[in-house]
């Protein structure tokens, strides 16, 4: 390997780290705030971007049934909830939020011609689909079990992301896509070029990642949501709703996810199940800093990226390997300096 | 004792049953039951370490692939390196083999992960789940994607079982000796270990039980009963290739053990059977349903499990019992205590009079908080004495200084002349110091004879193979008589059978120094025992424990209710703010103007 071969991959596993970077950020979070180990957040990578490619295509994204579908259960439940406990009045704006806007945005995008759009507005559509199914799945799947021990939340997360790869393939189809590229652009930077793509998704990365800092650091939501993740049931007495503060957190991972998604799909090809290995790196990233650390899971996520990208050069085919043996000296390290003993249940 | 019907009588019917079914059915029917023997197996281990030890593995199918890889391997390959040829060629020994790798694989794995919290096992083992599939597709010498083939039929007494009808009773009979031994292994002392796993951890600990150990040893027998079912896949289909290997199968594993029953054995069986027959209903309707070919039922069993996990938790199993029930009942055999069983050897108790436990200047500081400062006193034995001081005085945190949960900043604690800072509960117990604690730790679902009997854990030695097979059963006869008569001594004896959780709050803290007594100790520490008793037992309790004191115990007891504690013990300790404020005879200390001012506030 010659300096501008390494140069490549240095690039290539930066541009990929910093993905995984901000999937490490969305797991960190929503475990913190709720105790879910996310596995479905690859499946938000996966819609997000499998969704843009359809909207591309000029064709009516299958998501958004499944947003209509989604709306139609929350609904139900949420409108069962409001009748038992005497809130009727609840009942129109539970299904203007689950109903109405899942009925409105089909009706809009079935009159919009969908592929001469802007790509700025096509990722936008994209958006609009994806990210509310994370507060609806928040809803649907895990708030009537927030209590459960870990292990049960993390069994039921096993299992939607099955029902989502699942409903990938029925929406998708088994054929891969990738979008077209937010810049064309190259840079000359010394000796090596710099895509345009490259400098979007680290870009952007980065953004999302300042925007995250200030939500958290300045914002009554964001410090709500750093309340519930330090004490559940302190937050709960100063009045900080834990179904609340779990449809924002999964709000926010979905968006994290679907713009994922998008920044990737122009790099490697998306198929309906490619969003499990890519959220899996993610979550090697946030095992690296302990699930609790945001710096440690960001600086994991690069290391994750290049020895991706090294390891693709000089075993392609053991990279998979690679990549998630790295989990063990992590865990090793871990057992070793961490001592408590803990009662699960 | 309820009438009914024996559960001896289902087991006969279904063993008949498992003999005659493949005179009556099918092929297609008889392959469809030795995947569901082979599903099952691995489904078994999985009931054992995530319904039973509260611990969970998506990569169980990885062990299943090295069961059947390690005999495919050995089995076909013409040229066997020189150290291992030996095994080659003959199934039986490459059983053998690919169990002592499965454990050693399973050992390192484990070592790497179960001391970390719950969930970084499950999360380890989606990792290596992954990594071991890519590794059967891309090693050479395993066949890449396309596998292996011609590896050779199993033969039992020289007979080649080359039909499915054959397999199957070789299949079911690996998975009914699986069973068993499951079975068999949680009714026993290493038994009741593992079931102290889920939610009881700190309390195992105190009795003496090495929670690590038993953790590796669940972990361990769950990757051989996937191994074992691995070599007889290998062996019926006599070809192997990665995809049965892979993670989903592994997920599909621990759907199968959730939606049976995971803390059932038999739930294994009910799981496997439920998914593969879904699972091969599902592949033939959706299809045609949606117009197009692929694997959807995922889509289903993905629904199903979060609808189990949200409306029944504990699987299809209890259903099917509760709903057996109501047409026939069937009886519950209650565990039958021997009497005449030989009792256990007791230790030799300390002179009464000589000084058991001393604590020395001991200091604990959280960060800028000093929990206790400069905090001295001993425990002679055949006497009580009692650490009494207003909330927030730092008893509590005493007592986890003096009984190994915590360790002191700075100071001594010396028991029975050995120094046990720093050694932790486990070593703590074993010189014969127990303890009760002031949240009552027992395992609710668990009767009151079994959560005594943990207590006895350190007084008997059989192991898990033992255990298995049913060879500890003298010595399981003496720890259920010891235990049935520290229920006894403590008065629950009508209580014996039923399920502790049952139990009023103040008869589960006399459970545990029923527990504590059946340690055999010469020390007792109790942490708030009169709390939620009545009067007439707070008497009873009053006069247990002078029967000990009179037997040469010695016990340290944290109380609020100053009534029972200046009628009973011998001396006083008090605590303010972390420190001794005085200490002396009952009488003394409640003269004692700084324990006036500390309960009742200064006259200024």
């Amino acid at each position: 390997m010659d300096f501008q071969i390494a140069l490549i991959l240095g690039q290539d596993g930066i541009t990929n780290g910093a993905i995984y970077a901000l999937l490490a950020l969305a797991l960190v979070l929503v475990f913190a705030v709720t105790r879910v180990i996310f596995i479905p957040q690859g499946e938000f990578v996966a819609y997000g971007a499998l969704t843009l490619a359809m909207v591309g295509n000029g064709v009516l994204p299958a998501t958004v049934w499944l947003l209509l579908g989604a709306g139609v259960v929350v609904a139900v439940l949420d409108g069962m909830a409001a009748l038992r406990a005497g809130q009727s009045k609840r009942l129109i704006a539970i299904m203007a939020v689950n109903l109405a806007y899942p009925l409105a945005l089909l009706g809009l995008l079935k009159a919009m011609p969908l592929a001469e759009l802007a790509l700025a507005l096509q990722v936008l559509v994209a958006l609009l689909i994806v990210v509310p199914l994370g507060p609806m799945m928040y809803r649907i799947v895990y708030q009537p079990i927030a209590e459960a021990p870990v292990l049960v939340l993390l069994i039921v997360s096993v299992a939607a992301h099955l029902a989502m790869v699942g409903l990938g393939l029925l929406f998708f189809g088994a054929e891969g896509y990738r979008t077209p590229a937010f810049s064309d652009a190259r840079f000359e930077v010394g000796p090596m070029t710099v895509t345009g793509q490259t400098v979007w998704v680290v870009m952007s990365s980065l953004v999302l990642i300042v925007a995250l800092a200030l939500f958290f650091g300045r914002t009554i939501y964001g410090k709500a949501l750093r309340a519930t993740a330090i004490n559940r049931n302190g937050a709960r007495l100063m009045g900080i709703s834990p179904a609340l503060a779990g449809k924002l957190t999964f709000f926010l991972a979905a968006l994290i996810g679907t713009l994922s998604g998008v920044l990737i799909s122009p790099i490697t090809t998306i198929y309906y199940d490619s969003g499990f290995l890519i959220g899996l790196k993610g979550f090697v990233a946030a095992i690296i800093g302990g699930l609790a650390s945001y710096p440690i899971a960001a600086g994991g996520a690069i290391l994750v990226g290049l020895l991706e990208a090294f390891s693709s050069f000089w075993a392609s085919a053991y990279k998979e390997v690679i990549v998630f043996t790295l989990i063990i000296p992590v865990l090793v390290w871990r057992s070793l300096t961490s001592h408590h003993m803990e009662e699960e249940e | 004792m309820k009438a009914g019907l024996s559960p001896r009588l289902f087991l006969v019917v279904f063993m008949g049953i498992l003999l005659l079914a493949p005179l009556t059915l099918s092929a297609f029917y008889i392959t469809l039951l030795n995947y569901i023997g082979l599903y099952a197996m691995v489904a078994l281990g999985l009931v054992l370490l995530t319904g039973v030890g509260g611990l969970t593995s998506f990569g169980q199918a990885a062990f299943v692939g090295i069961g059947a890889y390690t005999t495919a391997v050995l089995s076909t390959s013409a040229e066997l390196p020189a150290w291992i040829a030996w095994a080659g060629g003959a199934p039986w020994i490459s059983l053998v083999v690919g169990l002592v790798l499965t454990a050693a694989v399973a050992v390192l794995i484990g070592s790497l992960t179960l001391k970390l919290s719950g969930h970084y096992l499950p999360l380890g083992t989606i990792a290596w789940g992954i990594s071991l599939y890519f590794l059967f597709g891309t090693m050479a010498t395993l066949g890449g994607h396309t596998g292996l083939s011609g590896i050779p039929a199993i033969s039992v007494f020289g007979v080649e079982l080359l039909q499915g009808h054959q397999v199957y009773y070789l299949i079911w009979a690996f998975l009914l000796l699986g069973i068993f031994t499951t079975r068999n292994l949680l009714d026993s002392r290493e038994g009741r270990a593992i079931r102290a796993l889920k939610g009881g951890i700190v309390m195992a600990e105190a009795m003496g039980v090495d929670t690590a150990r038993s953790r590796m040893v669940i972990f361990v027998i769950a990757a051989l009963l996937a191994c074992a079912s691995g070599w007889l896949y290998a062996h019926m289909q006599r070809f192997v290739n990665p995809t049965p290997f892979g993670l989903h199968l592994g997920i599909e594993y621990l759907f199968m053990a959730v939606v049976g029953g995971a803390a059932h054995v038999w739930g294994a069986l009910v799981g496997a059977g439920v998914i593969t027959v879904l699972k091969q209903w599902l592949q033939d309707v959706l299809p045609k349903l949606l117009g197009e070919s692929g694997n959807f039922e995922i889509i289903v069993f993905g629904i199903l499990m979060v609808l189990i996990l949200h409306k029944a938790r504990g699987g299809l199993w209890p259903i099917i019992v509760a709903g057996v029930n109501r047409v026939v009942p069937i009886r519950v055999d209650r565990r039958r205590i021997d009497p005449n069983a030989t009792p256990l050897p007791r230790r030799n108790m300390p002179a009464a009079g000589d000084v058991l436990l001393e604590a020395r200047d001991v200091t604990r500081r959280f960060g800028g908080l000093v929990a206790n400062n400069n905090m001295s006193l001993s425990v002679r034995a055949g006497e009580i004495l009692a650490l009494i001081g207003p909330n927030g005085a730092g008893k509590s945190t005493m007592f986890n200084q003096v009984s190994g949960v915590d360790t002191p900043t700075s100071g001594e604690v010396l028991f029975l002349g050995q120094s046990v800072v720093g050694k932790g509960s486990r070593a703590i117990s074993r010189l014969g110091m127990s303890r009760t604690f002031q949240h009552v730790k027992l395992l609710p679902t668990m009767s009151v004879l079994e959560n005594v009997a943990i207590g006895a854990h350190l007084r008997g030695s059989k192991g898990v193979l033992a255990s298995a097979w049913r060879m500890d059963r003298v010595e399981e006869d003496r720890i259920l008589a010891e235990a049935a008569r520290q229920i006894e001594r403590v008065g629950l004896a009508e209580h014996m059978h039923d399920e502790a959780g049952s139990l009023a709050l103040g008869q589960q803290r006399i459970l545990e120094i029923a527990r504590a007594l059946a340690s055999d100790p010469c020390l007792l520490l109790l942490d708030e025992p009169a709390a939620g008793l009545r009067y007439k037992e707070k008497q009873a309790l009053g006069d247990l424990l002078k029967r000990l004191r009179g037997e040469g115990m010695g016990v340290l007891l944290v109380e609020h209710d100053m009534d029972f504690v200046m009628g009973l013990v011998d001396r006083v300790v008090v605590m303010e703010f972390g420190e001794k404020i005085a200490e002396g005879l009952p009488e003394e200390v409640q003269k004692n103007p700084a324990v006036l001012e500390a309960y009742l506030g200064g006259v200024e």
